[in-house]
């Protein structure tokens, strides 16, 4: 090795804890890089050849009944490739040994696999005997909730009959990789489940012999769904088609592509945090350095080393620092991504999942990490560089302070002279000082952002499950039916109160803009469906108008008193026009809301409900299902509740998680500028503070120059910190806001609290590092040596 | 003027030895060194670099101790056995009954001149105000600037008032006129020998300038570590008299 190499590894290992912090930085950055570029390409790529060799549709249409002849049809609209007609229904289930209400979805299954679309994957058993009406293919989801093995019976209420179903086979499909009920939030794979049957059977139990009520389409390659999806809707508006969407309105793929939006996000954001305090770091040690190795610059130059050489050997220094900060980060990374997958795992149904890290990931975080750590010492190299050999020899000018602003003004009495040199010291270099403060703040941010999401969805849940939605049951009938039904429900044991609700689906539109969502009749003054206004307040509904949420308002660009289209997806289909009357707030989904009486005359017909909300006690409930189960009449029966515990629960783990990320990131950024600007100042100061303790300073008081000086910068960092948290909160908000939730920007004080303590936990830790460092001050040596 | 026969000593140093270990290499920088200073005297270590003399006044000074043999310290308030002190009991020796003058000023470049003598003021027990002090060296026109705006021997007498603002019982200078010119020394000696004078501060002053050695009470020589001579004189020398 060369001897300048040398001397490069040995100033290296001399400023090895400094590196270090440097370093895990870096790592911080390479690893939430690589972590969520590998997740969203692993789940990317998985998702699209799942779709491809499991054949998932591009166009879906559910409608009441049409008869197979249409399927020509339709597969004669241009740019169709293929047409697979379905039966679907939805049933209620009843499993052994568990009594609450339980909805299946059941899809028919056609004769041979091998053409169908939609194509299952079976992790056990067979396909069902296309002639047996007993036979279903479970979804593997359910199963594992229920301990359900290939032999085991449930039972179905299918059209009013209760049958028994053998499970043959358990699989999952690529329209189920999220799988939850319609309208629901959260997965509850105990009462809701998806189950394939053969056709004719559940064709003939529900008169749908020679006909389909589900049509899912494969397009040609290049084809726009929009055209196909118009003319689809044309044909199928005559058999109650409520309209087709294509993949990208269909909620599994719809609730995974919001997921990879937000790995992209991530993958962004926080690396350019982790880069440029990273760069700052490098800046500021290795100007340090360079500024303390004048003479030897000097002395090398002297010797005939070229400027070249000399940037070079600095720049060598900080690639040493940033190749091992990404050696490990990608290490890190690695590890991060395979859990985070193993993570979705659990909530997306995937038959595997490959862990995937392109090499273009690790190229890129490579580059980007080299790239910002070089531009970011440019400056401090370049002086190296320019140093002339002869002035290299001249010691630096005595450093330069001035009285600050606060003492100007005349309160210079109020500070010790301790207290006098950590403000000059801070004045004397502003913009450090500001970097460093900022440097801090983003510590802060990081932290913040971590704690955000559990706060968010804990508030966004509690609002619309405990303000708003506040029924424990809610019940659909079969089809819509007169009022008196709901005197029937308020009979049954258990049913504390019961409230009447119309729903019907429908395209709402403003100018050429539309959302399909259904529009609810509601009863006045509801006590079981509250419209909540910006500041959460209830508000009635009133007689006239609709009542929408504000996201669709602003998504459709509807304000106060426009009128906007109500196209109605069933019945007779009637095309209305309503004034907007009123705008709230709602976290999921996007609703439009009614008078029930208005709404029920608008479509021309009755007193009419199509299902009703309960409230129920506690300890009927589980005699009140089975009553419920046996109603012809319902249909299914949601309680959000359990799902919302069983979703907590499963968030648990992966709160956990990022806790422990974003706790591991925000202390590594605070503790490397902490620790690296107090190894700075220990470096410039040494001199004087080793006087001072000469002079019968004793470590503390000495410590409390250094000390003192974070100490004011981290407490300038604290509200900087909030701001830049809230600013990162905001964005992250923003970005996650779409017609299936919003995240609420609510950040507790827990969240600052805990930010706040990791943050000074940290500072403390490098200050108990270099408390152990002031312990060693040379003082005899200060007498001596000349700067 | 204070003799050596009518004075209690301030320091007694018994057979002090002091090995460095640098490397491999022992270094004996003190070879058995006895020697008395007493109240109120002016003393002169003299020596060639690496004669120990550095090495002498740091232990005296409590920044340092020896490998083997005593000190003991005698002040008014204080008695203290600096062979055997701790850490905190040095720190306080040094905060309370010394001043140090060191060769390069070693100024708090973020203070001014006032500033830097109310920083030991403000933790010294019984001082005199900074104004005083720098008035004593004759910087009372100086107070208010920073060391970046004086020269050399400025900051030096700066650092002398600093070093005598506690009024300390013991002064040591680490070759106070060492980064200066002979004019600018002689100035800096003279604040030195008044404050000898008008404080009675028992002073020691490290030099390898043999010009100086005539202002002292006593002249103590070092070579490799040892005391090879000491010398009396009879009368001093004024400061301004002195010429190198």
């Amino acid at each position: 090795m060369r001897a300048i190499d040398i001397k490069l590894w040995r100033e290296l290992w001399d400023m090895r804890m400094q590196a270090l912090a440097i370093a895990m930085v870096i790592v911080s950055g390479v690893a939430i890089f690589i972590m969520s570029l590998s997740t969203y390409d692993s789940l990317k790529e998985t998702r699209d050849s799942y779709y491809r060799v499991h054949q998932f549709a591009d166009v879906f249409a559910n409608l009441t009944r049409a008869p197979m002849s249409l399927a020509q049809r339709i597969e004669d609209i241009p740019g169709v490739a293929r047409v697979e007609t379905r039966v679907v229904t939805y049933v209620n289930l009843d499993v052994p040994g568990f009594k609450d209400p339980v909805s299946g979805h059941m899809i028919s299954l056609p004769r041979h696999q091998e053409r169908q679309m939609n194509r299952l994957f079976l992790t056990q058993g067979r396909l069902v005997d296309p002639s047996r009406d007993n036979e279903i293919v479970m979804s593997v989801e359910f199963a594992k909730a229920h301990q359900l093995e290939l032999g085991d019976k449930i039972w179905a209420i299918i059209n009013g009959r209760r049958q028994a179903l053998t499970i043959v086979g358990k699989g999952m499909s690529p329209e189920y990789i999220y799988q939850i009920a319609p309208g629901a939030m959260f997965p509850d794979y105990q009462r809701y489940g998806v189950m394939w049957v053969a056709r004719k059977p559940l064709a003939s139990a529900y008169d749908m012999e020679g006909a389909f009520n589900n049509v899912t389409l494969k397009l040609n390659r290049n084809i726009e769904p929009k055209a196909v999806i118009e003319q689809l809707d044309d044909l199928l508006k005559p058999y109650g088609g409520t309209g087709a969407i294509d993949r990208h309105d269909q909620l599994s793929h719809r609730f995974l592509d919001e997921e990879l939006k937000q790995l992209q996000n991530m993958a962004t954001m926080f690396p350019i945090i982790f880069f440029a305090v990273a760069a700052f770091l490098l800046n500021v040690v290795v100007s340090r350095l360079i500024s303390l190795q004048r003479e030897q610059i000097a002395i090398l130059k002297a010797f005939g080393y070229s400027n070249l050489a000399v940037g070079v050997h600095y720049s060598k220094l900080i690639l040493m620092i940033v190749v091992f900060g990404i050696i490990i980060g990608t290490f890190l990374g690695i590890w991060m991504g395979t859990s985070m997958s193993e993570l979705y795992s659990k909530f997306y149904s995937f038959p595997y999942l490959v862990y995937e890290l392109k090499p273009w990931v690790l190229v890129s975080a490579g580059i980007v990490s080299i790239g910002v750590a070089l531009i970011g010492t440019v400056y401090a190299v370049r002086k190296a560089i320019k140093l002339p050999p002869a002035e290299g020899m001249r010691p630096e000018q005595v450093a330069i302070y001035r009285p600050t602003v606060i003492e100007r003004w005349g309160l210079q009495t109020l500070f010790s002279q301790p207290t006098r040199m950590i403000l000059r010291h801070l004045e004397r270099r502003p913009l450090k000082s500001l970097l460093t403060s900022l440097g801090i703040s983003m510590a802060f941010g990081i932290m913040m952002v971590g704690g955000f999401q559990e706060g968010a969805i804990n508030h966004m849940i509690d609002v619309q499950y405990k303000l708003s939605q506040r029924e424990d049951m809610m019940v659909f009938f079969v089809e819509p039916s007169a009022k008196d039904a709901l005197y029937s429900l308020q009979s049954l044991e258990g049913v504390e109160y019961a409230e009447g609700l119309r729903r019907v689906n429908a395209r709402l539109r403003h100018e050429h803009r539309s959302y399909r969502t259904g529009v609810q009749g509601i009863e006045p003054n509801s006590e079981l469906r509250r419209l909540l206004d910006a500041n959460l307040s209830p508000i009635h509904i009133p007689k006239e108008g609709v009542v929408i949420t504000d996201y669709l308002a602003q998504k459709l660009h509807l304000k106060l008193n426009d009128l906007m289209t109500i196209e109605v997806l069933d019945g007779k289909r009637p095309i209305l026009q309503v004034p907007v009357a009123g705008i709230v707030k709602e976290y999921v989904g996007l609703n439009a809301y009614m008078h029930r009486d208005t709404l029920n005359h608008l479509l021309k017909e009755g007193n009419v409900i199509s299902g009703a909300l309960l409230t129920v006690d506690e300890d009927a409930q589980q005699s009140l299902y089975a009553k419920l189960k046996n109603m012809p009449k319902v249909v299914g029966v949601v309680e959000q509740r359990a799902a919302i515990d069983g979703f907590n629960e499963t968030m648990e783990e992966t709160i956990l998680f990022f806790t422990f990320i974003s706790t591991l990131l925000g202390g590594s950024i605070a503790f490397g500028v902490v620790y690296n600007s107090m190894r700075i100042a220990l470096s410039e100061r040494h001199r004087e503070l080793a006087s001072l303790r000469v002079l019968g300073f004793r470590r503390s008081e000495v410590a409390f120059i250094l000390l003192g000086e974070m100490a004011l910068l981290t407490f300038i960092a604290i509200p900087l910190g909030f701001l830049i948290g809230y600013g990162l909160c905001a964005y992250l908000a923003f970005n996650f806001d779409s017609d299936l939730y919003r995240i609420p920007l609510v950040l507790g004080i827990d969240v600052y609290a805990f930010s706040a303590l990791v943050v000074i936990v940290s500072s403390l830790i490098s200050g108990g590092l270099i408390w152990r460092n002031l312990a060693h001050l040379d003082m005899v040596a200060v007498l001596k040596a000349k700067e | 003027m204070p003799t050596t026969e009518n004075n209690r000593p301030v320091f007694q140093v018994n057979q002090i030895t002091k090995t460095y270990q640098m490397g491999e290499v022992s270094v004996h920088a003190l070879r058995g060194v006895s020697l008395e200073l007493f109240q109120g005297e002016l003393s002169v270590l003299l020596g060639a670099s690496g004669s120990g003399k550095s090495t002498l006044l740091n232990i005296l000074g409590g920044l340092d101790t020896p490998t083997q043999g005593q000190v003991l310290y005698q002040g008014k308030e204080l008695s203290l056995d600096l062979s055997q002190a701790t850490e905190a009991q040095l720190t306080d020796y040094r905060r309370f009954h010394v001043g140090f003058v060191f060769q390069f000023y070693n100024l708090i470049p973020s203070l001014t001149a006032a500033e830097n003598v109310a920083v030991v003021t403000e933790i010294a027990k019984s001082p005199m105000t900074p104004a005083e002090a720098l008035e004593l060296v004759g910087l009372e026109n100086r107070l208010n600037h920073f060391p970046a705006q004086l020269s050399g021997g400025e900051q030096q007498r700066v650092a002398i008032a600093r070093a005598i603002a506690k009024n300390p019982d013991v002064l040591l200078c680490d070759e106070p006129t060492g980064a200066l010119d002979s004019k600018t020394g002689i100035k800096v000696l003279e604040a030195l020998a008044k404050i000898n004078q008008e404080l009675g501060t028992t002073t020691s002053i490290i030099t390898h300038n043999a010009g100086i050695a005539s202002m002292a009470d006593r002249v103590i020589k070092l070579t490799d570590g040892q005391i090879v001579d000491i010398q009396q004189n009879d009368s001093r020398i004024q400061a301004q008299a002195l010429s190198w």
